[in-house]
């Protein structure tokens, strides 16, 4: 027999969980830095505010019934959002299904378990909605501010856009569970949900690199082939955009498309939804892989750790789809680079920026995984090796990873241009170094499994890490464009590393 | 015949909000069985945490064979293996991966290695796991892992700090047996526990902490001796956790 809990109940106890899991992402498990981060969070998104103007300010005042190429870079506009929304969707249904959490004491007491997935499933859809307002606020109010309150209809999109996202995620999730089985879910998940992420954006950007020669994704959307192909005015195609226009019709249909989808979704899946959970999540506690691995054998204590390291990154669960992104937007620049090969000279300070900053960015969460998510600490610590030479194996990997990645989008830079991919080379290693340095900073105990957490753990060190990158992706296209000012460039990223190592915990000590 | 240390603590401090371990002064022979006693609190973990290097000391000496641990820590990390109750793994390694790892982290031949870390599990019972991640284990099989992994390069001393929080009674049974043959192959084992039975049949000496000091030390019948010829190692134990206390 089942006990019928009431819902209110339910959707109360799991908003309490949900508020707690966001209250410990913006203050890293330490609930007294709240009204510290609501404040930074608050002039965040204030700052946000100036791009935005600059972004959308020109379309406030558009008429009710546009031209074709303003509704074509509109619903672009849109595509790319709910593009983003799924994405996240995917990832956090995934992440739902893998959880183990409190699944022992909801199978085991005697509630209707349909009813508390269900609610966990809206709860993430409010969290991906939620999500979205956050980020659209400084623009929806930029509309509003310059074009009056017919742009209010802009949240009624996005909480539309959520909610159908939401739904297409579960929808997916079950089907990539029913095709591919619980072990191989998670992974294909992962790859599916960054390839979604990326892949409308970096479409546009080929696209804009094959038909004319610039990484602006946004010269696909305003050409004239893209307005000829495009619908009539009156096509269905449009609603979404005549809803962000303050169109009330349209607007109520997104909505009611939006509500309808996750109903039907959530009602369809509902009745196998406990079993996929409970394989899924038994599956993440019990994957048990054969195979005679003999990754160790004969290894030097240094080569050991190495292997080690490399060993768990390669079977990290969520390191895939963390940096997977992060590659996938390296795919236009390539392009443009293999495009414009005639014209290395202009390609390459387009293209060597976005390398540097890539390096920096996936050598900071290697370096994370590498230096604080370390799970056997006792083990490390109580291994007859120096701790400096402990360290210094897990630096070598995570700058081995980087060379090893970012090598072959380099050496084809010193075909045409040796002096160029030299920029390049050391651009990458010292954005790679400069990132893995300020982990080795503000290096903190936690195990693997936080490291979707790391950038809340020390804001100090994200942004110092993002600071990094983007100084020496400046620096690298500046020694390119304009080696007066690249000096400069180059001493404001030192500067920031030097404050980085002070204010980190081992230079305070 | 001189008698040989496998560790010898002198002086040792250890001051957090309050004095975890104080003055504590402790000598374990080498080739001997050594329970380490003591009420939640009492500080047996930290001290134990002190001499594997896992924690720095305020003040005191460290001794491992005679190597000074806080002069030369490499060297005496060479000798020992370090296991507590709540098993560190790596959840992505299997059992035979973790081990040869741990082998190959301590220097050990390749060949000998391979060869250890299979009679190690076939003695603790993993042989047919040895190929799976450790992320499915029970915490009963990720502590075998764990023992396993101080097991596999043959130290001269081990120091176990609860080991047999959470396996079952045969796999404790598998523990205790592999633990004493070491023990007569010439192994020093430390061990923590609050099941004060192990103590009672496995220990060579027992020694009681309380309030980070060392109260009492000896064999059973020497301490029995102290409590009277009747009386239980829990009575004594209860005895002087009692009178500590209230000393303190």
């Amino acid at each position: 027999m089942t006990a019928s809990l009431p819902l209110p109940w339910l959707i109360r106890h799991e908003a309490r969980l949900a508020w707690r899991d966001m209250v410990a992402m913006l203050t890293a498990g330490r609930p007294q830095r709240l009204r510290g981060a609501i404040i930074a969070l608050v002039i965040v998104a204030a700052l946000l505010h100036l791009p935005a103007m600059a972004m959308v300010g020109q379309y406030a005042t558009q008429a009710s019934s546009p031209d074709k190429t303003t509704l074509v870079v509109m619903l672009g506009s849109l595509t790319m959002a709910a593009a983003l929304m799924l994405s996240q969707a995917i990832e956090s249904v995934t992440r739902a299904f893998y959880a183990r959490a409190d699944l022992d004491l909801l199978m085991s007491s005697p509630i209707d378990i349909a009813n508390v997935f269900s609610i966990r499933l809206l709860t993430i859809a409010l969290a991906v909605t939620m999500m979205a307002l956050i980020v659209f606020a400084p623009f929806v109010d930029v509309l509003v501010i310059r074009g009056g309150p017919r742009w209010l209809a802009a949240f009624g999109v996005v909480i539309a856009l959520g909610l159908t996202a939401t739904a297409a995620a579960i929808a997916l999730t079950s089907i990539l569970f029913r095709l591919f089985g619980p072990k191989r879910t998670r992974l294909v998940a992962q790859v599916l949900a960054a390839v979604i992420g990326a892949a409308f954006i970096i479409g546009l950007q080929i696209a804009g690199v094959m038909s004319y020669g610039t990484l602006s994704r946004f010269a696909v959307l305003t050409s004239d082939a893209a307005a000829a192909a495009a619908p009539g005015p009156d096509s269905v195609v449009w609603w979404p955009v005549r809803a962000l226009l303050g169109d009330a019709v349209a607007l109520t249909a997104l909505l009611a498309t939006g509500l309808i989808g996750l109903g039907v979704t959530m009602a369809l899946c509902s009745a196998s939804i406990g079993d996929t959970i409970a394989h899924a999540s038994y599956v993440a506690q019990t994957a048990q892989r054969r195979g005679g691995d003999r990754a160790f054998h004969r290894l030097s204590r240094h080569q050991a750790l190495w292997w080690k390291e490399l060993l768990l990154l390669r079977r990290d669960p969520w390191l895939m789809s963390q940096t997977l992104m992060q590659l996938l937007y390296l795919v236009p620049p390539a392009v443009f680079l293999w495009r414009s090969f005639g014209d290395l000279s202009n390609a390459a300070v387009l293209v060597t920026p976005v390398i540097v900053m890539a390096a920096g960015q996936l050598a900071g969460g290697l370096a994370w995984l590498t230096i604080s998510g370390e799970d056997a600490r006792d083990l490390i610590a109580t291994a007859p090796l120096s701790a400096a030479r402990v360290m210094r194996a897990k630096v070598e990997v995570v700058l081995m990873i980087i060379a090893a990645v970012f090598a072959p989008l380099v050496l084809p830079l010193t075909l045409a241009s040796p002096s160029q991919a030299l920029v390049a080379a050391l651009g990458v290693a010292l954005a790679g170094a400069s990132a893995t340095a300020i982990q080795f900073w503000f290096r903190s105990e936690a195990r693997r499994s936080q490291f979707r957490r790391r950038q809340t753990a020390s804001r100090l060190a994200t942004f110092a890490e993002a600071f990094s990158s983007i100084g020496w992706a400046a620096t690298s296209a500046l020694v390119l464009a304009m080696p007066v000012v690249a000096g400069a460039s180059a001493a404001l990223t030192i500067a920031v590393l030097a404050v980085a190592r002070k204010l980190g915990p081992a230079g305070r000590s | 015949m001189t008698m040989v240390l496998a560790l010898s603590v002198q002086g040792l401090m250890k001051r957090f909000d309050r004095p975890a371990v104080d003055h504590l002064n402790l000598e374990v022979r080498a080739g001997e069985f050594y329970a380490l006693l003591g009420p939640n609190g009492a500080g047996k973990t930290t001290t134990l945490r002190m001499v594997a290097g896992l924690l720095p000391p305020d003040a005191g000496g460290i001794e491992v064979f005679g190597v000074d641990a806080r002069r030369d820590p490499v060297a005496a990390k060479q000798m020992m293996a370090w296991v507590c109750d709540e098993p560190l793994i790596y959840d992505k390694l299997t059992p035979i991966e973790y081990l040869e790892f741990v082998a190959a982290l301590w220097g050990r031949e390749a060949s000998d290695a391979e060869r250890a870390a299979r009679e190690v599990l076939a003695g603790l019972g993993l042989a047919a796991h040895q190929h799976e991640r450790c992320e499915g284990f029970s915490k009963g099989m990720r502590q075998k892992v764990a023992l396993a992994g101080a097991l596999v390069h043959d130290p001269k001393l081990i120091i176990l700090d609860e080991p047999l929080t959470g396996l079952d009674a045969v796999s404790a049974r598998h523990v205790k047996a592999l633990l004493q043959e070491r023990v007569r192959a010439g192994c020093t084992v430390i061990m923590t526990t609050h099941i004060l039975e192990v103590a009672e049949r496995m220990a060579d000496r027992i020694g009681v902490i309380v309030a980070g000091r060392l109260v009492a030390e000896g064999t059973l019948e020497e301490l029995r001796a102290q409590g009277g010829r009747d009386a239980s190692l829990e009575d004594l134990f209860v005895a002087l956790v009692a009178d500590n206390a209230e000393a303190a």
